[in-house]
């Protein structure tokens, strides 16, 4: 019975990823004549090299390729920046009292809570005044100090269950601040960092609203490409060539998820006990 | 042990605050950084929601006519009521599956790990890409409905994707399949954190599974239950990808979300000052989910804290 | 020369005073515990002589220096942990060297001192392990190595015995007290184990509320207890006290318990000159369990002092039976011997040592005499 019920749940929720892919493989006539849901009568791999970099989004026609380069120069500066930043933020608030820590530790969490639209019109004005307005750099800046919130918080909280003694030891063998974090704290970080590392990873390839906000065109992260992409065959449907893009496009995540599935919803609840 | 005590004489003092100048930078400037946009972001834009500007920030001071101007609007009063209706009609449904999941992972299943894999993996995919194939699926002329037609039944109907009335349910599938996951994982997490010995001393009391988990079990999920909730609200408050890659806003204007009324506000119509006000409504509405959590937290870490 | 010296020192944090006034003078080669319930101020006082923490007011000397605005690094220390602290990415022998690592200290030179202290404290074998594959023993004779080898002017101790099992804690005692015969190092040692204190200190100091009780060596400590709250800390079981009068007769001073009773006890004190303003006011009688024994004892040359008194409890410990009984119906804890049984609800004749009594202010709660 509970194999049952469980096994009718979890063919629902494979079941748009096996469309999608099976799409993937389905030529586009051959989905016009059926529906999206169906066998392909002979495998379409042409779909995939069409989708990397074939079709047209808007006026130019390499395809996927120059968006997944995009969102992989914003995503991986990004997500190593706040999280090294992160990492030693977290761990001077954790195990070094300073004065004014807790005031300020209590302002960057508050990030976690406020909205994207509280920000986009001042993130407009400053990407414009220092000139990074429709850049990749532009968006690096943006979820590097906006990721800090998150990374700060997942590595205090892993930082404080650290025993001060250690710190206090390492004081008097004479270590300092930054000696302190790098012989002894960061070799503890592992399972911390790939945390980290894969909720911003994440959530960055992810992001939607800054990559169409503040990057027109060539330069849009791959996400915003795809609807870019969506509105620009709505006349023409290529379906096929549709869900070979939708299918890459989310393989970088899907990829982090199967390989650190255990870090990832370790990620997920340390988010959520805030 | 004699000779490693030989203390290094002579280094030129720098004072101290110079020695320790890079630390202090590495810890204040992102942290700082970080504080000041929050801070001056916030402020900002609740300055600009006063003013009359449009195109270009500009000042001066209109009052609330922005708020009002909004509040009054056809596209906010339509983001407000699907609002409410997707808040709750996700959350509570969400909150009710990952539950349910969570309740049978829970029964030591062969394959835990694969089943579990297989709620979660939507989380990892982004909004866009949910929203994307949910069109294709849910779209009469493509997805479910024709596929039961060329089944031979003609005569089904399901087509809530262009369906005025209907269409904000479809928003509402999208999200439960992307998120119901995250809910069965707190509460899975949460199921298993209950005291072995307690479920014993039920065991032994008589109880069968059904009593236990009604009477036992469930009643200390509650802390958990809140936590998805205002969780699943705060994403809820700020859907957007979502929605722009589903229906995007239409049929019409029919699943309209604020977070769409104040991208259209700002870049679409370039009314900066009420695309300001809109956003501001929006904080507004998420601070009244979750200020109370936050006392909620506060009470229950005063009495923690008592006990 | 005083290896370490407090004066005036106390720590505030905000409306919170948890160190008042502290003045203590630590001779060089002392091995001094600070000992009292958790919450006492020990550990805030350990952290502070360390330069891990600052004082409010107040100076510290170490070795003649005043050090309040030296870094901890500077102060000429090695500090023991009550988790050892080991860093746990480190092997052993990295462990020992951090410290020399920190102050560029030649390879060859931390090998010979690695070398010298594994020797000392038999680790060798595991100098190439992790903290993670010790056993808690093992761990601690890590710490401490890595104090030894810096070779500092004073060892801190903060309570390294306290996670190890009670066997094991017994014979780390015994440990630590033969390194310190051998290398005749100036320790200070904090534990809230008063036992720890009696049997390895050459000084204690006693600390309650913040501020030190009493400074004096384990058997003044024991014998003549500063005050109510030292003979109650120290000794298990505690001294026993009760309310009492003092009264004069012709021969001197008596102390009267359970005035006016049936079962009133009346014990004659002999040397107690300095109770003398005491006579006819209320003061607290304390004796310790081992002063009331079983009525054939004889604790010296003199005749004991036989009282008969019922019996309420019995504790076989095996090395000796304790008894719980009434003095003057007051409770009394008895230490007496193994092979003796008294019957719970019966009486039966005890022997009390009267020149050991201690005798209270119950006002000022400090000792009289």
């Amino acid at each position: 019975m509970i194999y049952l019920a469980v096994s009718l749940i979890a063919a629902a929720w494979l079941a748009p990823l096996v469309v999608v892919v099976l799409n993937s493989l389905r030529t586009n006539e051959e989905i016009a004549q059926g529906s999206m849901i169906g066998w392909p009568q002979h495998l379409a791999w042409s779909n995939y090299a069409a989708a990397w970099s074939g079709f047209c989004v808007a006026e130019t026609c390499a395809g996927i390729r120059p968006y997944m380069l995009n969102s992989a120069l914003v995503t991986i500066p990004a997500t190593i920046f706040s999280t090294l930043l992160g990492a030693i933020a977290g761990y001077a608030v954790s195990l070094w009292r300073f004065r004014g820590d807790n005031w300020i530790y209590g302002i960057v969490t508050l990030g976690l809570f406020l909205p994207q639209q509280m920000r986009l019109l001042p993130w407009t004005i400053v990407l414009r005044d220092v000139g990074l307005i429709n850049t990749l750099t532009g968006l690096v800046l943006i979820h590097t100090i906006q990721g800090l919130s998150f990374t700060t918080l997942f590595c205090r909280s892993y930082y404080v269950a650290i025993p001060h003694e250690l710190i206090r030891a390492a004081r008097i063998d004479g270590a300092g601040f930054f000696r302190i974090f790098w012989r002894i704290i960061l070799p503890l970080s592992g399972p911390i960092l790939i945390v980290t590392v894969i909720w911003q990873f994440t959530h960055i390839w992810n992001e939607f609203l800054y990559g169409v906000t503040f990057i027109t065109g060539q330069q849009q992260p791959v996400t915003a490409a795809l609807i870019a992409l969506s509105a620009a065959v709505a006349d023409i449907p290529q379906h096929g060539v549709q869900s070979a893009a939708v299918i890459i496009a989310a393989l970088p995540t899907l990829l982090i998820y199967l390989l650190g599935g255990k870090y990832f919803v370790r990620g997920l609840t340390a988010g959520a006990v805030k | 042990m004699s000779n490693a005590a030989t203390m290094r004489p002579g280094r030129p003092a720098l004072p101290e605050w110079v020695r320790r100048l890079p630390e202090y930078l590495m810890i204040w400037v992102p942290l700082l950084l970080s504080a000041a946009h929050l801070v001056s972001f916030s402020l900002w834009t609740i300055w600009i929601s006063f003013t009359p500007s449009t195109l270009v920030p500009v000042t001066g001071w209109v009052g609330l006519r922005n708020y009002s101007a909004v509040a009054a609007s056809r596209n906010w009063q339509i983001a407000f009521d699907n609002l409410l209706l997707f808040g709750s009609a996700f959350v509570l449904l969400s909150a009710v599956t990952g539950l349910i999941l969570a309740i049978l992972l829970d029964q030591r299943i062969r394959g835990e790990n694969v089943l579990r894999s297989i709620f979660l993996y939507p989380l990892a995919v982004s909004f866009v890409v949910t929203g994307t194939v949910w069109s294709w699926l849910l779209n009469p002329g493509l997805g479910i409905q024709k596929l039961v037609h060329d089944l031979g039944w003609t005569t089904f109907k399901f087509d809530w994707l262009i369906d005025r009335d209907m269409a904000i349910w479809t928003i509402v599938i999208a999200a439960i399949w992307q998120s119901s996951g995250f809910a069965m994982a707190l509460f899975l997490a949460g199921l298993r954190s209950v005291d072995s010995d307690i479920i014993k001393a039920a065991q032994i009391d008589g109880a069968g599974p059904v009593r236990t988990y009604r009477r036992i079990i469930l009643p200390s999920l509650w802390p958990i239950t809140i936590t998805v909730v205002v969780i699943q609200l705060q994403f809820a408050i700020s859907t957007f990808d979502l929605v722009r890659a589903l229906t995007n806003g239409g049929p019409g204007i029919a699943t309209q979300l604020p977070a769409l009324v104040v991208y259209d506000l700002m870049f679409q119509r370039s009314l900066l000052g009420r695309g300001a006000a809109a956003a501001v409504l929006m904080l507004l509405i998420l601070l009244a989910v979750l200020l109370p959590y936050a006392a909620w937290r506060y009470i229950q870490r005063r009495r923690a804290a008592h006990a | 020369m005083a290896a370490l010296s407090i004066r005036g020192l106390s720590k505030r944090y905000a409306n919170l005073e948890v160190l008042k006034d502290i003045a203590l003078d630590i001779e060089s080669g002392e091995f001094t515990v600070l000992v009292g319930p958790s919450g006492c101020g020990k550990s805030t006082l350990l952290n502070i002589v360390a330069g891990l923490d600052r004082p409010s007011a107040g100076t510290i000397e170490i070795g003649g220096r005043v050090v309040n605005d030296v870094a901890p690094k500077d102060r000429d220390i090695a500090m023991v942990f009550q988790s050892y602290a080991l860093y746990p990415s480190m092997t052993v022998r990295q462990n020992i060297t951090f410290g020399m690592e920190c102050r560029h200290i030649p390879k060859a030179e931390q090998d010979a001192a690695v070398a010298n202290v594994a020797k000392l404290l038999q680790i060798e074998p595991l100098l190439g392990r992790k903290p993670s594959q010790l056993s808690g023993g093992q761990r601690q004779r890590v710490a401490m190595g890595r104090a030894l080898v810096r070779n500092p002017l004073l060892f801190l101790f903060d309570e390294p015995l306290s996670n190890l099992d009670a066997k094991l804690r017994v014979e780390m005692r015994m440990e630590i007290k033969r390194l310190h015969q051998r290398i005749g190092a100036t320790i200070v040692y904090v534990t809230h184990d008063q036992i720890e204190a009696m049997t390895m200190a050459t000084r204690i100091a006693v600390m309650h509320q913040g501020s030190v009780q009493q400074f004096a060596d384990p058997d003044t400590v024991y014998r003549f207890p500063a005050n109510l709250f030292v003979a109650r800390f120290m000794g298990s079981p505690p001294m026993n006290t009760m309310p009492a009068r003092l009264e004069a007769e012709n021969d001197g001073p008596v102390v009267v318990i359970g005035a006016g009773r049936v079962d009133e006890l009346r014990l004659r004190l002999r040397g107690y000159d300095a109770a003398a303003p005491f006579v006819g006011r209320k003061v607290v009688f304390g004796i310790r369990p081992e002063c009331i024994a079983e009525g054939s004892r004889t604790f010296s040359s003199e005749a004991p002092v036989l009282v008969e008194a019922p019996v309420e409890l019995v504790e076989p410990t095996g090395a000796e039976t304790m008894v719980l009984l009434r003095l003057g119906g007051e409770p009394a804890m008895a230490r007496i011997s193994p092979d003796i049984r008294p019957a719970p609800g019966t009486s039966a004749v005890f022997a009390l040592d009267t020149r050991r009594i201690c005798l209270f202010d119950p006002e000022t709660e400090r000792l009289i005499a």
